[in-house]
């Protein structure tokens, strides 16, 4: 039987962190649901056992069942009719089987209906779901919603909507517009509260929105007349039973076919409020996107190990000129940089949960008692490093995602441009991941603040303080004459302009990242051997990659910036 | 109205002969159990979602399993519950060791006296032995009807349950009167998964034996609570004569075992023509390979 949880050892690694105890103990509060639920856990092994053995069950229908599906469910794809989405078979029998075994819901409170999972081993089961079929991983991953209700919608709300989603409902998150892609601020579609009513009534348009037919939808709309940016903006949730939305067109795209992208016709939709007026955008969906992200962070590393493994499978089957292609360094080589960045981007991807989980539960700990004030600040500090990290992690796992599925079609040499392997649809698959819920440009735009305030800086010298193993001092030795490369190479930019300074942004937040990735790795390195080869090449490669950032950047002038603006004034000649 | 059923899925732990590796078999010819994991037998797990799937159409009955076999065999119940049975029953005693499939059906039949389901059902056959005896044997011992090769139970049609039988040449319907004994059949729908708030819940599900023992689960208090508690049964819990249990209530005895390597010792070319063809037909039903 093919587990997906169970063949991975790298995950289970990730119950052993030592802020496990801290987090499940917040998510938890204090194991108070135990006696009050009867699957409550009563104390922390009891809780990460559950986490244990439920991702056994998700690994075990992601190896036996959503995997299986996956390729048929690329060809058939979802069907368009009478304004109306039905998904491809198999996409309806990985949904129902999820269903079945209670995987909706995983970190909703038990009181809705949920699991109460912590961040953890909610990103797990969505990185492993994505290994199997990266396209329904983004199907299952909408539940993200009925996080946004619990957290920022009205108890009646919450009440109405949120039991239904350990049911199997389905959501769908609509923002993008027509002309609202990158920009949200631009969002036209019109909300108008009818007194008599006592509804909101949506109408406009909404383009290219994942899983747009679903039950539940959470809408961003212009609420405020007269106003043109993201200060008239107000979320709403809208019940498909309440009518009022058709799908218009379900767009052919190149990756993720299986999962439906939708343009919807809002004619009068009712709709409810979520949380207050004018928010819509510059509180909920800002932390909807953060959750979003984390969520392409964690697809992007199940494609990775998707597409490490069928490289690896290849390399060893494949012979050529009397040996199996993996005995070659130029294969090997291959190989080994997918498992670094893969292993790299994976421990990226649960530190920044680690920080998510714990910020979040102190929120939640908050509605119910006063934090201490060492508890407010504590949590202050996880929401700084979760807001640094994210995205980091976005930018980095998506761009590695690529990069691996690439390396892994190219190891397959002819075969893998066939679609005769599982390869050509994981990268056709990833390389979304780079694009949507922020391009990688946009997540540089997030992260450059990090740069120039000094916050990455901050988390190199926290880690830098954590003692090592003796043999691992050179690596940490290389990892400290990179810090300080790299904040040489932040003074560089000291007293430039913002252009100057945005069209270096890209180098340095991946400068920060290859050294943040790689203490990382070498502190895993510490409690278990098997992520050494790891560390080892993905520190040198790091130092490699760093150097070659720090001399372009070095040795720049602001010359050779003209002729980079000498293509603005370039055009396609008219034919 | 709808009936409220009892019913009772007969279930095995055996060692997954699917997946064999080197040393599957012992010098001897028998089974190695250490070296193969156990698992919930497979068509037993087909007979447990058409339990469920009664349970589902008719609100308020009672789904509980059987098994027989070591104290480790709890998991079978276990597994059960986070599919969505109700419990089960451990048939466990040392005087049950060795037992053939008469002396099987003999037990469980005492076990099912005391239960009074009114449904039975089991998967066709086991892995391990793959006799397809004891479903069958049951019903006789209990005197009720049976219905072999299963593929899909239907539902009641006046009082009488409808159940659909894959046969090697089609479907068949049958109806049954009940109490009566299915055994079912691979091709049948398979099992839904565990559920995950199942599996929370009755994880800690043990049987006394695993209490003592309580490696299972250390951090847990030393006693659980009695509604997850596990009935083991011996042999005094289910009566009946002891020389018809285990080894001595077993007929059965192997002479011998034989390793048998298939090879193709002679070939024969044919055209693609209609004659050829027909001849090799004929042949092969004459004697008996196919038909």
């Amino acid at each position: 039987m093919a587990n997906f949880y169970k063949d991975n050892r790298d995950l289970k690694f990730q119950f052993n962190h030592p802020l496990m105890s801290k987090i499940v103990r917040l998510k938890e509060q204090d194991f108070k649901d135990s006696g009050n639920f009867d699957y409550a856990p009563c104390n922390f092994e009891d809780t990460v056992d559950s986490y244990d053995k439920v991702m056994e069950i998700l690994g075990e229908i992601c190896g036996e069942t959503i995997a299986s599906n996956a390729e048929e469910v690329d060809k058939h794809g979802p069907h368009h009719e009478n304004g109306r989405v039905t998904y491809a078979p198999g996409t309806q029998k990985n949904q129902d089987t999820l269903t079945q075994a209670g995987l909706y819901g995983m970190s909703l409170p038990r009181e809705f209906g949920g699991l109460n999972f912590s961040m953890v081993p909610y990103v797990m089961a969505a990185e492993i779901v994505a290994r199997a079929d990266a396209g329904f991983a983004n199907i299952w991953g909408l539940q993200d919603c009925a996080e946004t209700i619990h957290e920022f919608g009205s108890d009646e709300i919450k009440q109405e909507f949120l039991p239904r989603i350990n049911l199997g409902e389905t959501c769908s998150m609509d923002l993008t517009e027509p002309d609202a892609g990158s920009d949200l601020q631009a969002v036209m579609l019109r909300a108008s509260y009818n007194e008599t009513a006592g509804m909101w009534y949506l109408n406009g348009v909404k383009r290219f929105i994942t899983n747009g037919d679903a039950q539940i939808k959470l809408v961003l709309a212009r609420s405020e007349e007269n106003t043109t940016d993201g200060r008239g903006l107000s979320y709403f949730v809208h019940d498909q039973a309440w009518g009022g939305v058709t799908v218009r067109r379900i767009e052919n795209k190149l990756g993720i076919k299986g999962s439906p992208t939708c343009e919807l016709v809002f004619n009068n939709a009712p709709a409810k409020i979520v949380g207050e007026r004018r928010m819509g955008l510059i509180k909920y969906v800002m932390s909807l996107m953060n959750g979003a992200r984390l969520g392409v962070g964690a697809q992007s590393v199940g494609i990775s190990e998707a597409a490490y493994r069928e490289a690896l499978k290849y390399a060893h089957e494949r012979a050529q000129f009397g040996k199996p292609i993996i005995q070659f360094p130029a294969v090997y080589e291959m190989l080994a940089v997918i498992k670094a960045k893969l292993q790299a981007s994976r421990a990226l991807l649960y530190e920044t949960t680690r920080f998510v989980d714990l910020y979040k539960a102190y929120g939640f700990v908050g509605e119910s008692r006063k934090l201490t004030p060492e508890e407010r600040t504590e949590s202050k500090l996880y929401q700084k490093q979760a807001d640094m990290l994210t995205p980091m992690l976005k930018l980095m796992a998506s761009e590695y995602s690529n990069q691996n599925a690439y390396d892994s079609l190219q190891i397959h040499g002819g075969s893998g441009f066939m679609k005769d392997y599982p390869i050509e649809r994981l990268f056709r698959d990833a390389r979304i991941t780079t694009i949507y819920e922020g391009t990688s440009q946009l997540q540089v735009v997030a992260a450059q603040r990090y740069v120039t305030n000094g916050g990455y800086l901050a988390l190199m010298r926290e880690y830098e303080k954590i003692p090592l193993k003796a043999e691992h001092e050179l690596l940490k030795k290389i990892l400290i004459e990179m810090t300080l490369q790299y904040e040489k190479s932040v003074e560089l930019l000291a007293g430039k302009d913002n252009d100057y300074i945005d069209f270096h942004a890209r180098r340095l937040v991946e400068m920060a990242s290859h050294i943040i990735m790689s203490y990382l790795l070498i502190i895993d390195s510490q409690t278990d051997d098997s992520f050494e080869n790891s560390a080892q090449i993905f520190i040198n490669k790091s130092r490699a990659w760093n150097n070659e950032r720090y001399t372009y950047l070095k040795d720049f002038s602001p010359f050779q910036l003209s002729s980079f603006l000498a293509v603005k004034e370039e055009r396609v000649p008219e034919a | 109205m709808t009936k409220k059923l009892k019913i009772v899925v007969l279930a095995k732990q055996v060692p997954d002969t699917r997946n064999v590796g080197k040393n599957a078999m012992k010098e001897d010819g028998t089974v190695n159990r250490a070296a193969l994991p156990a698992i919930f037998n497979p068509e037993d797990m087909n007979a447990l979602e058409q339990a469920l799937r009664l349970k589902d159409s008719h609100p308020g009955s009672v789904v509980l399993l059987l098994t027989m076999g070591p104290a480790r065999a709890a998991e079978i119940i276990r597994e059960g519950y986070y599919r969505g049975a109700d419990g089960g029953v451990l048939l466990t005693d040392r005087k049950f060791a060795g037992a053939d499939t008469l002396a099987t059906s003999y037990a469980l039949a005492m076990a099912l006296k005391k239960m009074q389901p009114d449904i039975i059902i089991a998967g066709r056959q086991a892995i391990d032995g793959d006799t397809a005896q004891v479903g069958p044997q049951v019903a006789e011992k209990l005197s009720l009807p049976q219905v072999t090769y299963a593929e899909d139970i239907v539902g009641f049609e006046k009082n009488r349950l409808v159940v659909k039988r894959r046969l090697e040449r089609g479907v068949e319907s049958v109806r049954t009167p009940l109490p009566v004994v299915i055994t079912v059949h691979a091709t049948a729908p398979e099992c839904r998964p565990r559920n995950a708030k199942q599996l929370m819940r009755f994880k800690h599900a043990r049987t006394l034996t695993e209490e003592q023992d309580n490696e299972h689960n250390s951090y847990l208090p030393l006693v659980s609570p009695e509604s997850l508690r596990i009935p083991e049964w011996s042999v005094a819990d289910v009566g009946g004569e002891e020389s018809h249990y285990g080894l001595s209530g077993s007929p059965t005895k192997v002479k011998k075992i034989e390793n048998i390597v298939f090879q193709a010792k002679e070939s024969k070319r044919l055209t693609s023509s209609f004659e050829e063809i027909d001849m090799l037909m004929s042949e092969l039903i004459s004697s008996h390979t196919i038909g």
